[in-house]
């Protein structure tokens, strides 16, 4: 079975890999950190974060480059970017999601697999997003998990 | 004497000598018993007893219904009648306490940290003025409180609790609490973020009787309101706070004569024991195993340093342990500390409000859940470190606990809300204090803190300004109303600024703009109290970037009210075109971090601020181009980020999508995205340093270990390095001191061409 362990994550239990949901590489042994499977690539925040203001001010908008960068990791087949991490210059990555993949075996074991119509959650009660028609076209992208 | 009667006596000894000690206490300070204990209470032996009774499960949740509606009852009329802009605009909570002091209910709006906190005085109050012949605990008494160190968040919130009697036996509590705002402290407002020692801080209340036969006691009152900035203020609000605890007590007593004082005790105790039985099952869903985040705090609210707050969270079976250590230490001469206790309460209020909103609001919700933290660190400080701005670590803490749950979330098969990426973490809004047009004294704070930024879901955008942290519903409060009372007006508010959003698959909600003046006032000023102007306080989920970073804006030199009579096409309605155009001859453009202590504002000065984005959700390149360009066509994104940031391609002119040239455009960076990511061991090899960069003025663990901790450098203070288990308070430097080293320096080196000669800063 494979358990979606994020939204571009998966965990293959038979085989104890990671594995990308988008294109389905295989990134590694599940009990490693799944990063150690993806490409990184660490940039100036004000690359993404872009200074709103005059870049002659103190403050910007755009966080501080000596300060923080952003850390990007993509899948190494299709590219996605499965994770972003702002780190201060030097420090190094977490190893973020460290699972006991004998404990999710015995977990799922008695488990159906994940109904990915559902996996978003349920809308707050009382709520009926598609009722509302200024909420216009993103009711036609809701996240099915199907790619 | 034989053994026995030598024992006998010893015996006689201990027990006299441990009354004499007790008697004698020198000072009641925060009981640790009961301040680190988050946990329900033992049953009492009231609830022992009614334990065993069979009461319909029906008929408890009848009761609890009617605890509900009383308590909902309070929270309106605190809201109506309150005077403090927090109780106006939801910064306020009721509940109904267990005789031991438990929040068993509280009302269905308002801040839930406040509630989740108030078991801490009662259970001081039943310990120690119980017993205690010159105060006891009597029908018709009432109990005032606002340290943070007995249980609080901080001192600008006071509460005040009521003991519930029937047939003369002590049976449940009322509470309420109001971010009340002025507190006396060394700036007005409440929230001193000058404050160096805990003294500074205004009110430090701990918990005593203020009320007896449900009247305020004239003198205490006196007292309170000779030691605030707003006496008027302190008065009316005791009497809206007793007045809603009075009508909680008559709810609870009609409960008690309608269902019988049984069943009431064990709706309430059954309640907190079946939610935290609830909450073990639910834990018990997710995922074995560790979660790790971490973030920057960047700044102490008088400078700029990086204090890191880490989580490891750890799930085995039902249990959850979230650890902390490895955060930075506390700093002893500032505010941004918080304690234990008030951490706690700001977790719970997570659970509480975006992960299991559907389960009673009571405190057994976090009762089964760990905290582990360092002492001494700046997220367990100790009882003489300054805590009036604790939210600006433990927001950040509460921030990396609500990305490991949505971490450890995503396989659950059963959700209990949507999964969302990071709320935004920071009250962006003003604190003010001065003179008003109705020549009074006051100091507050605007309810706009209250609109911050949703985080991304996993299928959908995060909602502009909706709702702070901590509280699911509160208000933004009426500008107008406002301006009724206070002599300052938002020329510029409620606006979003373009491109002031975290960008991702789906996007975080974004903050609105403000724009203040003073007007009128012989004396006014204002102060802000962020953290995030050099490095974001919230990060993205999955994929999703983070808010961008938050400055604070000044124009002065300058009357704009002037400029609006003789010239008014010269004013600008948005801080990016008054910063940037600079359209006022001979004013000063500044920005600074958004830690302002209370500034002088003269009449058209210009102090701008705007609210924060929720994190966002998922890959940019993933995101719907058709989304892309509403935005656009809404003006929350500029061209450069619909093409630089989403790579979409459309007509400029006619927002037309070239769909196919999307595509394009988008395989093109996915294939420059491998181009220029390198394989992870690779990386680590060029990037990861050992230690913390030299310069880097950096407070906390560095990678792993979190057995040392670093701090410094700053201001002529070295680089230090901790044991964590030995950590000592950091002393930093008077900001005005450090700027003096910085201008001499610069001095220096244009007296000496060029050449440093101090190495201060
Ligand atoms: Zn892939």
């Amino acid at each position: 079975m494979k358990v979606p362990m994020t939204e571009y994550l998966e965990i293959d239990l038979d085989r104890e890999l990671w594995q990308c949901r988008v294109c389905a590489h295989v990134l590694g042994s599940a009990r490693k950190p799944y990063k150690e499977g993806l490409l990184v690539y660490a940039r100036d925040p004000r690359e993404i974060h872009k200074p709103i203001l005059d870049p002659s001010y103190e403050f910007t908008f755009a966080p501080d480059p000596n300060w923080v960068q952003i850390v990007e990791y993509y899948c190494p087949e299709c590219a996605t970017m499965m994770e972003v991490e702002y780190l201060p210059p030097g420090h190094p990555p977490l190893n973020d999601m460290d699972f006991d993949i004998d404990a999710l075996k015995r977990q799922w074991s008695t488990r159906d697999p994940v109904d990915l119509t559902r996996i978003a959650g349920p809308e707050p009660a009382g709520v009926d997003y598609r009722a509302h028609s200024h909420g216009g076209r993103a009711r036609t992208y809701t996240n099915t998990g199907v790619r | 004497m034989n053994k026995m009667e030598k024992s006998a006596l010893a015996d006689n000894e201990k027990v006299l000598i441990e009354k004499f000690l007790a008697d004698n206490v020198l000072f009641l300070g925060p009981d640790p018993e009961i301040m680190l204990d988050h946990d329900i209470a033992p049953r009492s032996e009231l609830e022992e007893a009614g334990m065993k009774l069979e009461v319909d499960p029906a008929v408890q949740a009848l009761i609890r219904d009617r605890l509900q509606a009383g308590t909902n009852e309070g929270y309106e009329m605190l809201e109506q009648m309150g005077a403090a802009p927090g109780a106006k605009w939801g910064d306020l909570i009721t509940g109904v306490f267990t005789a031991s002091g438990d929040l068993a209910v509280s009302s269905a709006g308002g801040v839930l940290i406040f509630s989740a906190l108030v078991h801490h005085p009662i259970k001081f109050i039943n310990k120690f003025w119980t017993t205690e012949p010159t105060v006891g605990i009597r029908p018709g008494d009432a109990f005032i409180h606002n340290d943070a160190r007995y249980g609080n968040i901080h001192n600008t919130d006071q509460s005040l609790m009521l003991p519930i009697f029937y047939n003369g036996k002590m049976v449940a509590w009322a509470g309420a609490t109001v971010h009340e705002g002025e507190n006396g402290a060394i700036e007005p407002g409440g929230m001193p973020s000058a404050a160096e020692s805990v003294y500074e801080e205004g009110l430090k209340m701990s918990p005593f009787k203020v009320v007896e036969n449900y009247e305020l006691k004239k003198d205490l009152v006196t007292f309170l309101q000779n030691s605030v900035r707003e006496p008027k203020l302190q008065f009316e609000d005791m009497k809206v706070k007793l007045f809603a605890c009075r009508r909680i007590e008559e709810r609870v007593l009609a409960a008690i004569e309608e269902f019988g004082l049984d069943p009431v005790i064990v709706s309430m105790r059954a309640g907190l024991e079946n939610c935290k039985a609830e909450v073990r099952r639910r834990v018990s869903e997710w995922p074995d195993g560790a979660v790790r985040t971490m973030c920057i705090a960047d700044s102490t609210l008088r400078e700029n340093v990086l204090v890191k707050i880490c989580l490891e969270a750890r799930k085995e079976g039902d249990q959850l342990i979230c650890d902390f250590r490895g955060s930075s230490p506390e700093f002893a001469n500032r505010c941004n500390n918080t304690v234990l206790a008030s951490l706690k309460g700001m977790l719970a209020q997570l659970f509480l409000t975006f992960v299991w909103p559907d389960l009673p609001r009571n405190q057994a919700v976090f009762a089964p859940i760990q905290v582990i933290t360092d002492p001494k660190s700046t997220l367990n400080s100790s009882y003489s470190t300054p805590n009036a701005e604790s939210m600006m670590t433990f927001f950040p803490a509460f921030t990396m606990l609500q990305l490991a749950v949505a971490k450890f979330t995503y396989s659950c098969p059963k959700k209990y809300s949507k999964l969302i990426a990071p709320w935004h973490n920071m009250i962006r809004t003003f604190i003010y204090g001065g003179i008003t047009q109705h020549n009074e004294m006051v100091g507050n704070l605007c309810a706009d803190l209250n609109g911050m930024g949703g985080g991304a879901r996993a299928d959908r955008d995060g909602e502009h300004a909706i709702a702070p942290i901590f509280a699911a519903m509160a208000d933004s409060g009426e500008q107008e109303l406002n301006e009724e009372e206070v002599p300052f007006i938002q020329i510029v508010s409620k606006k979003l600024m373009r491109d002031n959003q975290a960008f991702g698959k789906y996007r975080g909600g974004q903050g609105y703009e403000m724009i203040a003046s003073s007007l009128g006032s012989p004396l006014w000023g204002f102060m802000t109290c962020c953290i995030g102007s050099k490095v974001s306080s919230v990060p993205g989920l999955f994929g999703g970037y983070g808010a961008p970073a938050y400055p604070l804006c000044k124009v002065k030199g300058v009357d704009v009210f002037d400029v609006m009579k003789t010239d008014p096409r010269k004013f600008e309605f948005s801080i990016v075109d008054i910063m940037n155009k600079r359209p006022f001859e001979g004013a000063t453009y500044t920005t600074h971090h958004f830690g302002m202590q209370f500034e002088i504002a003269k009449r058209g000065e210009l102090f701008m601020i705007t609210q924060g984005s929720g994190g966002g959700y998922g890959d940019v390149l993933e995101r719907d181009p058709d989304l892309v360009i509403s935005d656009l066509e809404a003006k929350l994104i500029s061209h450069e980020t619909a093409r630089e940031i989403y790579h979409i391609v459309y007509n400029k002119d006619t927002f037309l999508l070239d769909r196919d040239g999307t595509e394009k455009a988008r395989t093109a960076e996915r294939e420059s995205r491998k181009n220029r990511g390198v394989p992870f061991k690779e990386f680590i090899r060029k990037w990861t340093t050992p230690e913390p960069p030299a310069e880097l003025p950096f407070y906390g663990c560095w990678g792993d270990d979190r057995s040392v901790i670093y701090t410094g450098p700053y201001g002529g203070m070295p680089r230090r390095k901790m044991n964590a288990e030995a950590l000592e308070s950091v002393y930093m430097p008077n900001p005005r001191d450090v700027r003096i080293a910085q201008l001499e320096q610069r001095i220096s080196e244009l007296e000496h061409g060029g050449k440093a000669a101090g190495d201060l800063v």
